[in-house]
């Protein structure tokens, strides 16, 4: 397959899982707003997402002050902001088009037809529409585009990058949500305050995990199994080590000459979620270990963008 | 002006290959034809056969008009056009053999040297290349236009990349999609091959010593206003659509860049214009080609299709001469009528035309896609003097032909059925000795009342084209 190709596949499927994990992460930081808190608390959290995304500098050029409803908008619908839900979904529609001969039909419809919608809807209407409604529309649209995906490509290389594209990018976001939020509701130092069921309820959710929680441990929320669910489980299709047991299987279907480093990297993150302990990652530290983590993504990502995707000269 | 209507005869009276089609369209409700011309709009929107117009925002591509109304061509007609249409096309490759080689066709005297020689289209870094099979031309596309009493003109020849053959092939899906039980009525002559046919003659003319050719369809990219044919012909062939930048040259071979490493290209269906092929040899500004492509082809690595250097032989101004090249090459005289051409750098020519602006089509030599051109009994008086000017101040960049009374087909418009004019593109491929195409065309008509302009630039539209078979 061409590189040029692949690499259209690997960020289209980046960016529409992108997309739906904003509007998760968007989904939960503002539902968890909703419940008494001081003003300042609130704002931390939207600070969070600012600068979860390094976009602290693009954000203050355009808007006065970090507010639930200026980073909403910010991260929604502004197509400045080249992180935002919108851009995402443009950017997924881009690289779809730039490879229509390679999705399928109705790959290429849902993503084509999710982008015209989305640019019809401006801040205001998708505000005065319920915002929560707009996050759960980008979700299904996700949905649909992985459904279609799976229903109707071949299985192929085409097949591999995008599920590659998704399985990383959503390594990196759950990590980032897990990360921003348990440090909100843990704050470091502040030893077992009462645990707010409906807060941690929230971030589960956020993630699709609520009721996976309960059938996995049939007893009581707590911050440390929500974290060893979102990590360590092996069969929770968002946790870290779902994707990364994926991501090692799909390297092993595209390798080629030189991918070899980027699989054993891939392979050895893949052990520590696979043969690790929660008790071991929270006294390491759980933002140092996610940073690490978060890290390590990155450079596999990169390693693949060298091995497959980014133009080769040398035979 | 009297024209030739394609399905009625000078009485009213249908003609016979027309008589099943036009009884079923009076048998067939007003409100389902209706429903199906919207089904039509509909499914080529949604698949999204589109036309990206110039200048017009990304993702704001245009429907190219289909009429469901067939433009039928009777079988014996077809098998003369047909046998015209392989004689002209093996005759325009011999002279792309011969101009890049011996010349004798100039050393003869048929053709001014000058006029080929100094032609912008002509390559000299083409002079002594010897491509496989002498073919230089493997898709041509000829205009033809039926005028007068009936008769068939060649309007001109395309030999660079001529488009279209996508929506022939969709045209023909949409009307066996609506109307099946017109096809059970009617033998018509299958063109679905098409894009087997391209492969197989793609492979055929592989350079020498490759078995199993790797064959890439090289496209300008999503922004041209044909990408979706080149998307198409791609997927329909099973090959790879490459953009310039996934190509590279190394020791004069062609390479890809794929996840698995380079993997080397035999020939390349290329839709890109010369002048954008290679930044090394040609405009080098063009971020569309392939640095060395043209060292890679001259070494015989590699086999462009169409070949460089084609435009000599489709320029308006060789254009006069192709019924001499017929009767040189192949001592055989023209089964294809050439419509008459005042060459506007001759004096005598140039006076005749200036003297008779109104009643004549001005086209510009290196002009197409049916910009720049004056249709002079549809023109105004500034629009015919401003020409008269062009021509004055640069004789030789212009033709005149006399206005063609183009046939005419009943056509769905806004205000009902009414006759529009029409042309017809049939694509011919060639490889080494063999000549073939498939049955029909592309059939384009021009919209508008009265207008004799049918490029989908100008706001024409398409029609199925029906060959019946005996």
């Amino acid at each position: 397959m061409l590189s040029r190709t692949a690499d259209h596949l690997f960020w289209m499927s980046r960016y529409i899982e992108r997309a739906e994990n904003l509007a998760r992460l968007l989904d939960v930081t503002y539902q968890m707003s909703l419940v008494p808190q001081s003003e300042d608390a609130a704002n931390r959290s939207w600070n969070a997402i600012i600068a979860l995304n390094s976009l602290e500098e693009a954000f203050a050029a355009k808007y006065p002050a970090v507010n639930g409803e200026n980073v909403l908008k910010f991260m929604v619908s502004d197509p400045d902001n080249f992180s935002s839900i919108h851009s995402c979904l443009r950017m997924a529609r881009e690289n779809a088009h730039a490879v229509r001969g390679t999705v399928t039909t109705e790959m290429w419809e849902t993503l084509n037809s999710t982008w015209l919608e989305a640019r019809e809807k401006s801040f205001e209407q998708i505000a005065n529409a319920g915002i929560g409604e707009y996050f759960e529309w980008v979700k299904m649209r996700s949905s649909l585009s992985r459904g279609t995906t799976l229903g109707t490509l071949l299985q192929d290389e085409a097949y591999n990058f995008i599920r590659l594209g998704t399985l990383l990018e959503r390594a990196d976001n759950t990590a980032r949500i897990l990360d921003v939020k348990y440090h909100v509701l843990r704050p470091q130092g502040e030893e077992e305050v009462a645990t707010d069921f409906y807060e941690w309820g929230a971030l589960l959710r956020s993630v699709s995990a609520f009721e996976v929680y309960r059938k996995v441990y049939r007893d009581v929320i707590t911050p440390d199994r929500v974290a060893e669910l979102l990590i360590l489980n092996r069969d929770m299709p968002r946790s870290l080590h779902f994707c990364m047991n994926s991501v090692i299987k799909v390297l092993e279907l595209i390798a080629n000459r030189q991918s070899g480093e980027t699989a054993r990297q891939a392979g050895l993150l893949h052990a520590q979620l696979h043969y690790g302990r929660i008790e071991d990652i929270l006294e390491q530290g759980l933002h140092e270990w996610l940073t690490d983590f978060m890290d390590r993504i990155y450079l596999i990502g990169d390693g693949i963008s060298k091995d497959f995707l980014v133009p080769m000269e040398a035979a | 002006m009297n024209f030739y209507n394609e399905m009625y005869d000078a009485n009213g009276g249908v003609r016979a290959h027309y008589q099943a089609y036009e009884a079923w369209l009076k048998d067939t409700p007003a409100e389902r034809i209706e429903r199906k011309r919207a089904e039509a709009d509909l499914a080529f929107r949604r698949v999204g056969i589109t036309f990206a117009v110039y200048g017009e925002e990304a993702g704001k591509e245009r429907l190219i008009p289909f009429d469901i109304i067939p433009r039928v061509i009777p079988s014996a007609e077809w098998k003369a056009m047909q046998s015209g249409l392989r004689q002209r096309v093996k005759a325009l490759n011999m002279f792309l053999w011969d101009v890049y080689h011996d010349q004798e066709i100039l050393r003869a005297g048929i053709i001014p040297a000058e006029q080929v020689l100094n032609n912008a289209q002509y390559r000299p870094v083409m002079k002594g290349v010897d491509v496989p099979g002498q073919i230089y031309a493997h898709i041509t596309g000829v205009d033809i236009v039926r005028a007068g009493a009936g008769e068939f003109y060649v309007l001109e020849d395309n030999l660079r990349v001529p488009s279209g053959v996508s929506y022939m092939l969709e045209d023909r899906k949409m009307m066996m999609r609506l109307f099946p039980e017109l096809f059970a009525k009617h033998k018509v002559a299958p063109v679905q091959h098409y894009p087997d046919m391209l492969l197989e003659k793609l492979r055929a003319v592989a350079p020498k010593g490759v078995n199993d050719p790797t064959v890439v369809v090289l496209t300008p990219g999503a922004y041209n206003s044909a990408y979706f044919e080149h998307t198409f012909l791609a997927q329909q062939m099973g090959v790879e659509l490459v953009e310039g930048r996934d190509l590279f040259v190394k020791d004069e071979v062609v390479y890809m860049r794929t996840t698995q490493g380079p993997q080397r290209v035999d020939v390349i269906y290329r839709r890109i214009d010369d002048d954008f092929m290679d930044p090394l040899v040609f405009r080098a500004d063009s971020s569309l080609g392939v640095p060395g492509i043209l060292k890679a082809y001259q070494a015989g690595n590699v086999t462009l299709a169409n070949a460089i250097g084609t435009g000599v032989a489709d320029d308006k101004s060789i254009y006069p001469y192709v019924p001499d090249m017929i009767k040189f090459y192949l001592g055989e005289e023209p089964k294809l009528n050439n419509v008459p051409t005042y060459m506007c750098r001759k004096p005598d020519d140039l006076k005749y035309v200036l003297d008779h602006l109104p009643e004549l089509v001005v086209k510009e030599v290196h002009g197409a896609g049916g910009y720049g051109m004056l249709v002079g009994p549809a023109s105004t008086k500034e629009q015919i003097e401003h020409f008269r000017q062009l021509l004055i101040a640069k004789p030789d960049g212009y033709i005149a032909q006399p206005t063609l009374a183009l046939s005419n087909c009943p056509t769905f418009v806004e205000e009902g059925i009414a006759p529009r004019h029409l042309d017809l593109r049939p694509f011919v491929l060639s490889s080494g000795k063999c000549v073939d195409m498939v049955p029909g065309g592309l059939t384009r008509v021009a919209l508008t009342k009265g207008s004799l302009v049918v490029n989908s630039s100008q706001g024409g539209g398409t029609k199925d084209t029906w060959v019946l078979e005996k």
